[in-house]
């Protein structure tokens, strides 16, 4: 009997919520002195799914994409990521989220391999060199960051993503800066992580490549949630409501 | 909330009749008032019942409105000017140092009330950093302020009362010296705070800037101790007979008051400042053209 | 990850070696000038020379402090180490431990100047090097945390001086007069009370400045 009970308890433990987001934003907000970065923002991600956030300059995806990787804590609003609570448990958190950020994390007195090994020492896992190998940077890493061009430090954020070996990506203007060749190295790695299971927030001002790529859409302007789509100009519009998942694309 | 400013007016009356009232009539009245309460246990009284009144004031006080510590603030000018006028009038000049001692009616009580102030602001500082509610940051800032303006005049009060006494302005006396050293590390955390825009970093830093500079306090004391007891060794009237008490008690219990009205009324002002500062986002402003 | 905070900013250091090297020229040159404060009779420069060696590493210290912060807010590495996630404990003392032993070596590198300016000569080595290393502990405990915070704001080059110089009286104070006293003669053996101060000026900053560093560094 007990061993039954304990045995199906078991089981319905395992069973996966499938119903659970990986991320549930409810009314973030986040401001910047007297300054509103993001007001009212709220949205679900399904777990292994991969969302373009799209906006204009300063509509605030930068500011979420920080606020859901805890760089910055939210003034207003709470988002519970993976069932951890953004603010309270910020530890739990930052081990499931790898961010890439407009910051290139990166110190620019020692070389692309030291950047990685620092990193992979605080993670405890190895697999520099795999990365570097990913990012093309094998054949420079070990020059002094210094010496990078913006393409090149943004490669390199991106080889320290993937070591981080994220459940929740969150990569801030991936295109940003790079060449043809990084566009696709970038189109293959979403891809990848996306097999993998990870969970993808790209923001993009490169709507139609993003759009290849997502499940769902945000539109951000002027720090809050646009319901809609690209196609329709956000401009005039009221906002209505919040939606609850991001717009299917 | 509303019951905390008449429990602090009664606290306080308490501390005043132990510590004041039952002195000035012995020497004045020659009335027993004691109600049989022995000296010093009316002293302890008269201290656990002030600092208990302050902290009821300040902790109770929601910072809404500046009714409050303006009754307190009257109240303690009326003990201050009482005080003075023991002080300058009647009291006795003092059988040493003559008419320059009646310098300490006033400066006992800003040391005792400057460095309650740190004390208050350190409080504040620890709560801040527990939970962050905004008002203990602006009592903090509050007491700050109160507490580098009284270091401030306990330094010029200090130099006044060394010049005659020792014929220079500034003495290496650790109480001295370690006031001035309050007082600039103090003064380094409202500049550090006025460098800081977002208001939860302001009040985050601000209180581990206070902490740190409380902590140095009692080191800061005995390294000046040690330091200058290999040169010489200076004493200030600690003992104070009878007749000096009544001015330097009604000095003291103005000076507290005045110290925390203070507090409470640049409290409000920091307050309402980050009232401002921590609004709530506009409604509505998707879709206006920017 | 103590030990992976320590290794990168030994590393760190080590890259950007030809700073440190600047401000020893800089506290050298501030004892050379402290001199001509004086004039050149040499029984008083020998009195103070403890008093000059402090002043020219407390000067020299801000410098390092400051710049220990510089590789980090460049392009916000520690907030990359910290979304890592990296303990912030781990990174403050990586860091203090990297500043101190800088400034020991600082402080170290200044005595020979101060012996042939000042003519301050000791045969008591050990001795001024454990002042030196308490000392210059108790710099760069509260002054890691202190230039933690004044990175991150307008008119960094002011506000870490305003902060960290009061702070540092009692340990300033038991430096000189333990250095001094080893230098010019110690008959009843005073300094070991002053050096007793200094470690438990060390003791207090060096476990309060851990606790309150993660509070500082995280938004």
């Amino acid at each position: 009997m007990m061993t039954n009970t304990s045995a199906s308890l078991r089981i319905c433990g395992m069973i996966p919520p499938v119903t659970e987001p990986a991320i549930d934003a409810k009314n973030l907000a986040r401001r910047y002195g007297r300054r509103w970065a993001l007001v009212d923002v709220s949205f679900t991600v399904p777990a292994g799914s991969v969302l373009m956030v799209a906006g204009r300059n300063g509509s605030g995806k930068s500011t979420l994409f920080r606020t859901l990787a805890t760089a910055i804590r939210p003034d207003l609003g709470s988002a519970s990521v993976l069932g951890f609570d953004l603010v309270r448990d910020r530890y739990d958190v930052r081990k499931a989220v790898a961010l890439l950020s407009h910051q290139t994390y990166l110190y620019e007195s020692l070389t692309a391999r030291e950047n990685l090994t620092i990193a992979a020492r605080f993670l405890g896992t190895g697999g520099v060199d795999a990365a570097l190998e990913r990012v093309n940077l094998a054949a420079r890493a070990d020059d002094v960051v210094a010496t990078f061009s913006a393409g090149m430090r943004k490669r390199l954020s991106f080889a320290r993503v993937l070591m981080q070996e994220p459940k929740i990506a969150l990569l801030d203007e991936p295109y940003g800066q790079l060449d043809p060749e990084g566009f696709a190295l970038v189109d293959e790695v979403v891809r990848e992580l996306k097999a993998r299971g990870t969970t993808v927030l790209m923001a993009t001002h490169q709507v139609e490549r993003g759009t290849g790529l997502a499940d769902a859409a945000l539109f951000l302007e002027a720090g809050r949630v646009v319901p809609g789509n690209a196609a329709v100009p956000a401009a005039g519009r009221r906002q209505a409501s919040r939606p609850e998942a991001g717009v299917p694309c | 909330m509303n019951r905390a400013f008449p429990l602090g007016i009664a606290l306080l009356a308490v501390a005043v009749y132990c510590g004041l009232i039952v002195t000035a009539g012995e020497q004045y009245l020659h009335a027993d008032l004691s109600l049989g309460i022995p000296s010093g246990v009316r002293t302890l009284i008269a201290f656990l019942a002030g600092l208990a009144a302050v902290s009821i004031f300040l902790g109770g006080d929601d910072l809404s409105d500046s009714s409050k510590p303006k009754i307190l603030l009257g109240i303690g000018v009326a003990f201050i000017l009482a005080g003075s006028y023991f002080g300058l009038f009647v009291a006795p000049p003092e059988q040493f140092m003559g008419e320059t001692q009646r310098i300490m009616y006033v400066h006992v009580p800003t040391a005792w009330s400057a460095l309650l102030a740190m004390t208050i602001a350190f409080v504040c500082a620890v709560v801040f950093l527990f939970r962050t509610d905004f008002k203990w940051d602006a009592r903090m800032e509050g007491s700050i302020e109160t507490g580098v303006v009284f270091a401030f005049l306990l330094c010029c009060q200090g130099a006044i009362w060394a010049k005659p006494t020792w014929g220079v302005w500034w003495d290496w006396d650790p109480r001295l010296t370690t006031t001035a050293v309050l007082l600039f590390a103090f003064l380094g955390i409202l500049a550090l705070r006025k460098f800081v825009d977002d208001p939860v970093k302001r009040g985050i830093w601000s209180a581990v800037a206070t902490i740190i500079a409380f902590v140095d306090v009692p080191i800061v004391y005995f390294s000046v101790k040690w330091w200058n007891s290999l040169h010489q060794q200076q004493s200030s009237p600690d003992t104070v007979s009878k007749p000096f008490w009544i001015p330097l008690r009604a000095n003291a219990f103005g000076i507290l008051l005045l110290m925390t009205a203070f507090i409470m009324l640049r409290a409000r002002i920091s307050a309402l400042r980050l009232e401002h500062e921590l609004a709530p986002p506009p409604l509505e402003t998707v879709g206006e053209p920017a | 990850m103590l030990i992976a905070a320590l290794r990168k900013e030994l590393l760190l250091q080590w890259r950007t070696r030809a700073q440190l090297m600047a401000v020893f020229v800089f506290g050298a040159s501030a004892l050379l000038l402290f001199s001509f404060a004086v004039g050149p009779n040499a029984e008083i420069l020998r009195q103070f020379s403890a008093g000059f060696l402090w002043l020219g590493l407390l000067l020299s210290s801000t410098l390092t402090l400051a710049e220990s912060f510089h590789a980090e807010m460049e392009n916000r590495a520690l907030e990359g180490l910290l979304l890592l996630p990296a303990n912030p404990r781990a990174l403050y003392y990586g860091k203090a431990i990297a500043n101190w032993l800088q400034l020991v070596l600082l402080g170290s590198a200044l005595v020979p100047v101060m012996v042939i300016l000042y003519d301050a000569g000791t045969l008591r080595l050990g001795s001024l090097l454990l002042v030196i290393a308490l000392g210059t502990a108790g710099l760069s405990a509260p002054g890691t945390l202190y230039a933690a915070m004044t990175a991150q704001v307008r008119s960094k080059q002011t506000l870490l001086p305003l902060l960290l110089f009061p702070l540092i009286v009692p340990a300033l104070l038991a430096s000189v007069k333990a250095t001094s006293l080893i230098v010019l003669g110690d008959p009843m053996n005073q300094s070991a009370a002053w050096i007793k101060l200094l470690i438990a000026f060390d003791a207090i900053y060096w476990s309060l400045c851990g606790l309150l560093f993660g509070r500082v560094v995280e938004d």
